[in-house]
């Protein structure tokens, strides 16, 4: 463990009765409602490794669907979550998975969303409440979640990463990390860029514009 | 690597206490000022308020069954003046129950360091606030001295069952709760380490063996031990008890002891008390 705040010795304050099986769990959910843009209606959700297998007993269940409502890790309707959820009409099922060479706290969401968006969505609760988002359909990422993110799907061309950092350039946006990564040379790539500030809707529109970008998913960051 | 001990040295230097030395340098590495830090603690301090008289209620029950009430029967007897420890310390046992027992039953707590040792740290500030009737400024300045301890385990060692056992979650806590409640009592910089030091000793081995992989069984009562060993380390600390061993060296300790703990023993319900016949039938009938 690196160099930390007091406030991750004293804090967060949360759900019992686990940091990474249940406030990191909501956190998971609602990470993934926001991927997802929308929100979301029904879909299925698989718990690998020790969230299959203790999740019962740390209320993981009821902690990722509180997430995907929008609760917060410190939501005392966390226990009641699954009830909620309900009532509203939305449809969740849950599916012990094995998905491979993952963090044993690891969840993969296949999400629908209200206005017909769909998502498929993997992370991790890494330790303490932090997590991480390892895939969003099946592209490699690593999303914390404290940045706004910018996920950008398109052609591997020279210059498309200059033409995209050039919109933010002139909008002040300063990227904060960036990672990039393609299947192979001239196919299809990935951009995830977490910047200091949330991208305007101008912005997006542009960017959306240039050509050979076929996505551009803007994630607001968790609170 | 960051050194307690060099903290002490800067307190001792410029006569100020250690919560002061570690609020102003987190106030430098946050870039916020002394008013939001001091709100945001205080948020903290409000939070284990009412997780202990929530749990003191009795009424909450954990998913599994199994925990829920003690915190109440600690505190009926303790009411009742037939405690064989004293008012203190049997106030003690019942407040670190009850944040426990809120914890495993879903209530809402502050992770001090761990949602697992959630009970240890309010249960000795809040117990000698009500011994000592010291102010609320105090307690405050209190948990940012068992924060700053905490960020030195952080950094030598770690926090976290997983990966260093108990000792590493309750021992940590039990560390860090008596170090703040040597500060709260009037001791020096130097008897807050003797006191955090000889906590920790107290700790050393001790493994994470939940039953079903919970936070249940053994972690509910061990916040009340922990606590109990918190208080114990304080009291001899603030009598001029010295530790032969200084605390960074025992956090540095701590840290070995995890690395050569085996993997069962390591919240992965895989040894000690998760695979006694007993821990087996109550996994067995909850999953």
């Amino acid at each position: 463990m690196g160099r930390s705040s007091v406030f991750d010795l004293l804090g967060p304050i949360m759900v019992g009765p686990s940091s990474s099986h249940t406030a990191g769990a909501v956190r998971l959910g609602a990470m993934a409602r926001k991927i997802l843009g929308e929100e979301p209606i029904g879909g299925t959700i698989r718990l690998h490794g020790s969230f299959a297998k203790t999740g019962k007993g740390h209320g993981t269940n009821l902690a990722l669907i509180a997430g995907l409502l929008g609760m917060r890790p410190d939501d005392e309707r966390i226990p009641e979550a699954i009830q909620i959820a309900k009532a509203q009409g939305l449809n969740f099922t849950f599916e012990s998975a094995d998905l491979g060479d993952f963090h044993p706290n690891t969840v993969q969401f296949e999400l629908l969303g209200k206005t017909g968006g769909h998502a498929q969505i993997v992370g991790s609760s890494i330790g303490g409440g932090t997590i991480v988002i390892r895939r969003i359909n099946d592209y490699k990422v690593e999303i914390r979640g404290d940045y706004p993110t910018l996920v950008i799907l398109h052609q591997d061309l020279p210059g498309l990463v200059a033409q995209v950092t050039l919109l933010l350039a002139t909008a002040q946006t300063n990227i904060a990390r960036m990672m990039v990564s393609r299947e192979k040379r001239g196919a299809q790539a990935l951009m995830v860029l977490e910047n200091d500030e949330l991208v305007e809707d101008a912005v997006l529109v542009l960017m959306r514009r240039l050509p050979k970008i076929y996505q551009v998913l803007a994630i607001e960051p968790l609170d | 690597m960051r050194a307690y001990e060099d903290w002490v040295i800067e307190a001792e230097t410029r006569g100020l206490k250690i919560s002061e030395v570690v609020y102003q340098s987190e106030m430098e590495s946050s870039q916020q000022s002394e008013q939001v830090l001091f709100q945001r603690m205080h948020k903290n301090l409000e939070v284990m308020r009412e997780s202990v008289a929530a749990g003191l209620s009795g009424e909450r029950r954990s998913i599994s069954g199994l925990v829920g009430g003690d915190a109440a029967k600690v505190q009926a007897r303790r009411k009742a003046g037939e405690s064989l420890l004293g008012d203190t310390i049997s106030g003690v046992i019942a407040r670190a129950l009850a944040v426990a027992e809120v914890n495993a039953c879903m209530g809402k707590i502050v992770a001090a360091p761990t949602a697992g040792s959630c009970g240890v740290i309010p249960a000795v500030l809040l117990s000698v606030e009500e011994l000592l009737q010291v102010s609320e400024k105090d307690l405050l300045l209190a948990l940012f001295t068992s924060a700053g301890l905490g960020m030195t385990i952080a950094e030598r060692a770690n926090v976290s069952g997983a990966e260093g056992g108990c000792q590493a979650e309750i021992g940590s806590a039990t560390a860090m709760a008596a170090a703040a409640a040597v500060e709260l009592a009037g001791g020096t910089p130097r008897q807050t380490s003797d006191a955090a030091a000889i906590a920790l000793k107290s700790m050393l081995g001790l493994v994470c063996d939940p039953v079903a992989g919970l936070v249940e069984v053994p972690c509910v009562k061990r916040n009340a031990t922990g606590a109990t060993i918190a208080m114990a380390a304080a009291e001899m600390a603030l009598s001029g008890v010295r530790s032969a061993i200084p605390i960074d060296e025992v956090i540095d300790a701590m840290g070995d002891i995890g690395k050569q703990m085996p993997c069962t023993m390591k919240e992965t319900a895989q040894g000690g008390l998760a695979i006694t016949p007993t821990g087996r039938r109550i996994q067995a009938d909850f999953l």
